[in-house]
């Protein structure tokens, strides 16, 4: 075994040292559909920036003759699928990470499978990378798993994509076929919140586009793929961000030392400077941010350094050191987006642990509010999240955590759960916001309590909600239903949408958020009054099914009754009992539901009632003759 | 402030060691003596200043390691003062174990898999850390930096925890133990480079120094005591040689190289051709070995 001198010179060392003292890092993934070609792409780019040594090629020649699929060439793939069972199966199981460097950065590159069931991974490789690379096969064009990736990068707070268009060559370098696929993409992509997204066309099997040029697509002007990763600015906002210090460890060598280390997941920290003490809210000083190179006057973001603070304030593992001006959520209630990992599903309820980088904490969640169809991005009812679902839920807390909006601070506002006996990580959450409801204080456990209320009215209370276009007669059948209640002997009130948006919620209008709102303090007051022992009956547009099952998740399990009142918009036009459509035609009323704001109709109402033929009598003696069937079950 | 890519790495290092910390019981950082090694306690030391890294460091030996590793093993422990364990897997001793006659894969079984286990059962450690490198071996290019492993230290690469963000699950079950690789994201020359940059001591091996050689199996082996007997044919030559990788040294082949300085091993690596673990046999014994090994408990 022999070898060839070292032919660069120590003064070449030096620059080279200097240069990659300079040199940037970039965290990519590759994703996209089974055989897209994601594993040959990262072994061309090995390749072909020559990190592949000459043993590794050896040992490639031959893995590629006895396990290859690309006939007489090499087969790339084989170099970064690692594991025995997947070079067998020609497929990638796990997520694996390669690197590589060129002149101007260092690359750490997550190869994802495309498989469904392994989403899991794809999300693995997703939370750290700064961009994907999502893979299409030019012949199949955009698949679902096309858009599930996209969806969980996106998800997973990356904002830059290169849509790399593979195996070109099959279909002969052709132009149209791209532009096609790239026109498909941006249609669904266009909610996603990408910053950029780059269409390149590439064949990774033989090195067009890949780090040259290609001779065979004269009509592609834009970058080469590496030219483009070499170059995207991931350069953050980061240090105008406001200071999050997430304490990892107390450090007390001594009685004279006291030190908080951990790394600066957001803006600067400096000596001098006034922090804050998250859950505490105590305020001090920085006094010396240590290092075993030597003190510094300031640390930025991603540094791991000791802070020193002058005064005995208590701080321990979990806890944050943050900015005065720009603080943290500390909640025990937040709304998040869960992923799930595991094959028993997500139950609400179920107790679990909860970890956020520093922080650890017993959860539940209280309401699964809906899950999101990866493919269609449609919400949907569900009573439990399965493995690979993505899900919007309510979670408590046992004790309250500092914790950022996942989409302003993926350090600070990402978590995972772990099963409280197998130890197992189930499912990873992006927080979306701190929730302070009414639940969260905690109560006084009463002695007269509903049961004993209702028993005394002899009655089952129930929160009866009607839905539907404003003219569709939902008053009118409410007041219809309220008197034979009456008349029967129970006890009722009624919440009405037009009386409470002159008192409770006057200070509301009627964009969305302002219905959301409207929405849940009607339900706050109707679980009250339920809670009370009353029958409420709540008359309310609540055009969206989510705060619709915001209400239904409050009350105790069937007793809320969802009523459709349907009818069809030409229908409540014609009617127009108040003139407020033809105002809204005219544009005097902004976000009129049915005509400038959307109506999602309820999916399974516990009574649909159409009415059109039907006397408003009648149609509350149907809603009758169902609470009497519930109240004798 | 701009962070260098390896300032990256060397934070991200300190975070792993401190989450380790934190959430351990009982702790203990694998000491292999190598260039990998020597990076890993340089990076506990950093993590912990002012305080010592909170743990013990252990040395399994497989009493073929190159006399020259065990002396800077021995003058490094010295020197920092830290708490050394050693163990040798006594069944190996008994049955008079040599990786000459044995076989490079049933020595490295006996001797470092096995005398592993029997270590962490008999001080309970909950937590290992280790020197591997994603970029060493494909199976590796897989491993999660938290690495979980059964009571009965197996491995199962189907069936790892998804690894989030900087979000590590830590959480053990009696007698279960996690493998921690804060070097995963570094590569070769990373360590090459970093080693420079921060003046790390290291194993003179790494120079090259004329040394008695023997080219057996188309590796160059030296002959660093009398255990090591000469086939027909094979005579003993002084060739400037050097060490990319250490490890037992009837396993281990050196590079013929006239690198005797940091400068010169970089200005080396620059123009390699070879990956690291060429020099290793373990790596050759068949297809698919490594992750065999790791599944059976090898680090």
């Amino acid at each position: 075994m022999t070898r060839e001198s070292a032919s660069v010179s120590a003064g070449d060392v030096a620059a080279y040292l200097n240069a990659q003292e300079r040199k940037s890092m970039l965290r990519f993934l590759t994703c996209g559909s089974v055989d897209d070609g994601k594993s040959t792409l990262i072994g061309r780019l090995l390749y072909d920036t020559k990190l592949i040594f000459e043993d590794q090629l050896e040992a490639l020649e031959s893995d590629s003759r006895k396990h290859g699929t690309a006939g007489e060439n090499i087969d790339f793939a084989l170099l970064v699928d690692g594991l025995e069972a997947e070079r067998e199966q020609g497929i990638t199981i796990d997520v694996a990470y390669r690197f590589f460097a060129t002149e101007k950065r260092k690359f750490i590159v997550a190869d994802t499978p495309g498989h469904e069931e392994y989403t899991r991974n794809m999300a693995t490789g997703a939370s750290t990378a700064d961009l994907a690379v999502v893979l299409v096969d030019s012949r199949q064009g955009i698949l679902r798993q096309t858009r599930r990736h996209s969806f969980i990068a996106s998800l997973l707070g990356i904002r830059h994509i290169v849509l790399a268009v593979n195996k070109i060559d099959l279909i002969a370098y052709d132009q149209a076929t791209f532009d096609d696929i790239v026109a498909n993409y941006m249609v669904f992509a266009k909610d996603l919140g990408f910053d950029t997204i780059v269409p390149v066309p590439i064949s990774a099997r033989f090195g067009d586009n890949i780090t040259t040029r290609s001779e065979n697509m004269l009509w592609y002007k834009g970058p080469t793929l590496l030219e483009h990763l070499e170059t995207v600015s991931i350069e953050t906002y980061a240090l105008s961000r406001p200071l999050r210090f997430p304490v990892q460890y107390v450090s007390r060598p001594n009685l004279n030392f006291r030190g908080f280390a951990g790394q600066v997941a957001s803006g600067r920290i400096a000596v001098g400077e006034e922090v804050m003490v998250a859950k505490s809210q105590q305020v001090s000083r920085v006094k010396e941010i240590v290092t075993r190179g030597g003190k510094l006057t300031e640390a930025v973001e991603g540094q791991a350094v000791t802070i020193v603070l002058e005064d005995q304030v208590e701080v321990s593992r979990g806890n944050m050191l943050v900015s005065l001006l720009d603080r943290p959520s500390v909640a025990d209630q937040l709304q998040a987006h869960v992923i799930w990992f595991d094959v028993n599903p997500l139950i609400p309820g179920r107790s679990y642990i909860l970890r956020t980088e520093t922080d650890s904490v017993n959860c539940s969640v209280t309401a699964l509010k809906y899950e999101i169809d990866v493919n269609t991005f449609a919400q949907e009812a569900v009573k439990s999240l399965s493995m690979n679902g993505v899900g919007v839920c309510n979670i408590s807390l046992q004790s309250p955590i500092a914790f950022d909006p996942y989409k302003q601070n993926r350090a600070t506002g990402n978590f995972i759960i772990i099963d409280r006996y197998t130890n197992a990580t189930l499912g990873a959450g992006m927080i979306d916001f701190a929730l302070r409801r009414a639940e969260n204080v905690h109560w006084q456990t009463l002695e007269v309590d509903k049961k004993a209320r209702a028993l005394l009215k002899h009655q089952k209370p129930a929160v009866l909600w009607f839905t539907g276009l404003s003219g569709s007669g939902k008053s009118t059948i409410a007041n219809s239903l309220e008197k034979q209640l009456h008349a029967s002997g129970k006890h009722t009130y009624m919440l009405d949408g037009d009386n409470i948006r002159h008192g409770l919620n006057r200070d509301l209008g009627f964009t969305p958020e302002d219905r959301v709102e409207n929405i849940r303090r009607v339900a706050e007051v109707a679980k009250l009054m339920a809670d009370a022992g009353l029958i409420v009956l709540v008359s309310l547009i609540s055009p969206f099914r989510s705060e619709r099952r915001l209400a239904r998740d409050m009350m105790d399990d069937g007793e809320l009754v969802e009523i459709f009142v349907d009818t069809p918009i030409e229908e409540c036009e014609k009617r127009d009992p108040k003139g407020l459509y033809r105002k809204a035609k005219i544009g005097q009323i902004a976000n009129f539901t049915g005509i400038s704001s959307p109506y999602e109709p309820p999916e399974n109402p516990e009574i649909h009632l159409p009415t059109i033929g039907h006397d408003p009598q009648e149609l509350a003696g149907r809603i009758f003759d169902f609470l009497k069937r519930r109240g004798e079950n | 402030m701009h962070l260098s890519h390896l300032d990256r790495l060397e934070a991200e290092a300190i975070h792993i060691f401190r989450e380790v910390a934190a959430n351990f019981s009982n702790p203990v950082m694998l000491y292999s003596i190598g260039k990998d090694s020597s990076v890993m306690l340089h990076l506990a030391l950093k993590a912990f200043y002012p305080a010592k890294p909170p743990f013990p460091f252990l040395h399994i030996d497989t009493t073929w390691k190159f006399k020259e590793m065990i002396a800077f093993r021995d003058q490094i422990a010295k020197d920092l003062s830290f708490d050394l364990l050693l163990h040798v897997n006594p069944d190996g001793i008994a049955e008079n174990i040599n990786p000459f006659r044995h076989g490079s894969n049933y020595h490295t079984h006996v001797m470092k898999t096995l005398g592993l286990r029997q270590a962490l059962d008999k001080y309970r450690f909950d937590a290992a850390f280790g020197g591997a490198r994603r970029d060493e071996e494909k199976s590796r290019a897989k491993e999660r930096i938290f690495s979980f492993r059964t009571a009965k230290h197996t491995w199962d690469p189907k069936n790892q925890r998804p690894e989030m963000w900087r979000t590590y699950n830590t959480r053990v079950n009696n007698g279960e133990t996690i493998r921690v690789f804060p070097l995963s994201n570094w590569t070769e020359l990373d360590i090459w480079q970093y080693i420079l940059k921060e003046s790390i001591p290291i194993v003179p091996l790494y120079f090259a120094k004329e040394r008695p050689v023997v080219e057996r199996d188309g590796m160059l082996i030296m002959v660093d005591d009398d255990r090591m007997e000469l086939e027909a044919g094979e005579t003993v030559a002084k060739r400037l040689v050097r060490f990319r990788t250490l490890g037992c040294y009837p396993l281990t082949g050196a590079v013929e190289s006239d690198a005797d300085t940091m400068e010169k091993i970089l200005a080396e690596m620059l123009t390699a051709r070879t990956s690291e673990r060429q020099g290793r046999m373990i790596d050759k014994d068949e297809a698919g070995s490594m992750e065999k090994k790791k599944r059976e408990g090898y680090f």
